[in-house]
């Protein structure tokens, strides 16, 4: 116990505590269905292998694509002088309360074959998206990108001008103060938003399965892959649940805290 | 301290309001139904029928694979009559002893090769699902159209090649409707339903080999004699003409 720290209120205590049990009653059950014998021969399977590969593969590629995306609109959300801001936040945002599927068939609509975008840019490099590695991509990156724009928008606003207009009054170039002064200050929110930001695309279903199907091999990531098998065969189901608990609860747990959850 | 206190007695009133304000009488007879995804049109019409001819009793309706919907009540969710797209799944919850009385077939179906309006991809039969050019789209193997998709494909000695094995049948159903994909194994009763957005391209072997729907009351219901009455009413002519015009084979 920290001196000085008050002590908290009993009643916040007792709700507080009926959260967390709120968030670990459902992994509590999820351990008590686990076929815990046979769990090293289902978690050798080819079908779990395949979409763990591809799990991975999709979501850090649509952590890059919202990195490379997500950074710049970030900073000009927070700095620059942006016509209809409010909107283009209010867009980014979107895809956070949208149901995945929505976003899934709203992609279909403006990317699919007979698309708004998506027909021309058949016709134009013979690319189709749906049902692609492409198409699983970017319907991850779709909901997952607003997490990085949102919390490196907020480390850009909180942050203190004082160490940029020192490094520029001495002459350095807006790219080097960018590069040198600003990203150093916000790496903790930046690791945080790429960590959360990858999470969210791990554990990517509606969209991807809406937008890119259903392949083994191809577009069936681990989520898929659950919802396919709870049909048929629960014990593949929960152990391949298990092991994205296991990875996500991993990353978020070491990765976040370690820069920013401790400060 | 006192804080909490207003605001969950106002979270009780609302929840106790939400709960007045639900549709129908409190005092009437609620009937849950689960039933397979493709029944959804023609069981929100026979519910309709049934509740008329049956004052007092309200059927609820719980629409989903038929996979999904036995794992359900295996696992205790208050049904009390499956309504399952095959039998293999009804078999699994009667071998777990949930089943109130044996199961009876009220339908068949049968899949058709369905193509987007236009035919874009120029498909003629069946062997047109293995060609590399095309975007094709089955069930997944798991669910039960997926399973008799795969029974024709091996009969008719054709080796497929899908670009996505859909969790349901509507949902392969919408992306050959939005021309997303050329060609899919759809049920007869779902081409017919999508009109003219889907065209279908005869396949002799398809019609023959067809899919049960059966119907059984659970084994716990508190309403075993509505649960009987709603599995009669299926086989019954009016249940019958319903599901035939729904395009539902007879059982």
């Amino acid at each position: 116990m920290h001196r000085g720290r008050p002590r908290p209120p009993p009643a916040l205590v007792g709700l507080a505590a009926v959260a967390v049990a709120f968030f670990a009653l459902p992994l509590v059950g999820l351990l008590a269905r686990t076929p815990w014998t046979r769990l090293p021969a289902l978690l050798g399977g080819e079908v779990l292998l395949d979409a763990l590969r591809l799990s991975l593969v999709t979501s850090m590629a649509a952590t890059g694509l919202s990195l490379v995306l997500g950074l710049p609109l970030a900073w000009l959300l927070a700095r620059a002088e942006i016509p209809g801001r409010r909107l283009v936040r209010g867009l980014v945002t979107l895809p956070l309360v949208l149901p995945p599927v929505v976003g899934g068939a709203a992609l279909l609509f403006a990317l699919g074959r007979r698309g708004l975008a998506g027909a021309p840019l058949e016709r134009l490099t013979g690319l189709v998206l749906p049902f692609s590695l492409w198409g699983a991509v970017l319907a991850a990156t779709f909901v997952s990108m607003p997490f990085l724009v949102i919390t490196v928008e907020g480390a850009l606003r909180g942050l203190d001008g004082r160490h940029e207009e020192a490094a520029r009054t001495l002459g350095a170039q807006p790219w080097t103060v960018l590069r040198r002064v600003t990203l150093p200050q916000i790496a903790p929110s930046l690791v945080s938003g790429l960590v959360l930001t990858w999470a969210r695309a791990f554990g990517e279903f509606g969209a991807t399965l809406t937008f890119a199907g259903n392949l083994q091999g191809r577009t069936r990531t681990l989520p898929l892959a659950v919802y396919v098998a709870l049909e048929s065969d629960r014990d593949t189901a929960v152990a391949i649940s298990l092991v994205m608990v296991a990875i996500s609860l991993g990353v978020l747990v070491l990765l976040r805290d370690r820069w920013w959850g401790a400060s | 301290m006192s804080r909490p206190v207003p605001a969950l007695a106002l979270l009780l009133t609302l929840l106790t309001w939400a709960g007045a304000c639900a549709p129908g009488n409190s005092t009437d007879e609620v009937l849950r139904v689960s039933a397979a995804a493709s029944l959804g049109d023609v069981f929100g019409e026979l519910a309709r029928t049934f509740e008329e001819a049956r004052p007092g009793t309200r059927v609820e309706l719980n629409l989903g694979g038929s996979a999904r919907l036995a794992t359900q009540i295996l696992e205790g969710a208050p049904v009390d009559v499956l309504a399952s797209a095959n039998r293999a799944v009804m078999d699994g919850v009667q071998a777990a002893g949930r089943l109130l009385d044996e199961p009876r077939v009220f339908a068949r179906n049968h899949l058709v090769l369905a193509v987007p309006a236009g035919n874009p991809g120029r498909v003629e039969d069946l062997a047109d699902l293995g060609r590399e050019d095309l975007l094709v789209g089955l069930c997944a193997p798991t669910v039960p159209c997926g399973a008799l998709a795969h029974r024709l494909l091996r009969g008719a000695g054709v080796a497929a090649a899908p670009d996505t094995e859909e969790p349901d049948v509507r949902a392969l159903l919408t992306k050959l409707e939005l021309g997303e994909l050329d060609a899919g194994l759809v049920y007869a009763t779902d081409a017919q339903a999508a009109g003219a957005s889907v065209e279908v391209v005869p396949v002799p072997e398809a019609s023959g080999l067809t899919t049960e729907y059966v119907v059984a009351g659970v084994a716990d219901t508190a309403h075993p004699e509505a649960a009987r009455a709603f599995a009669g009413y299926l086989i019954s002519g009016a249940g019958q003409t319903a599901l035939r015009r729904h395009g539902f084979g007879h059982p």
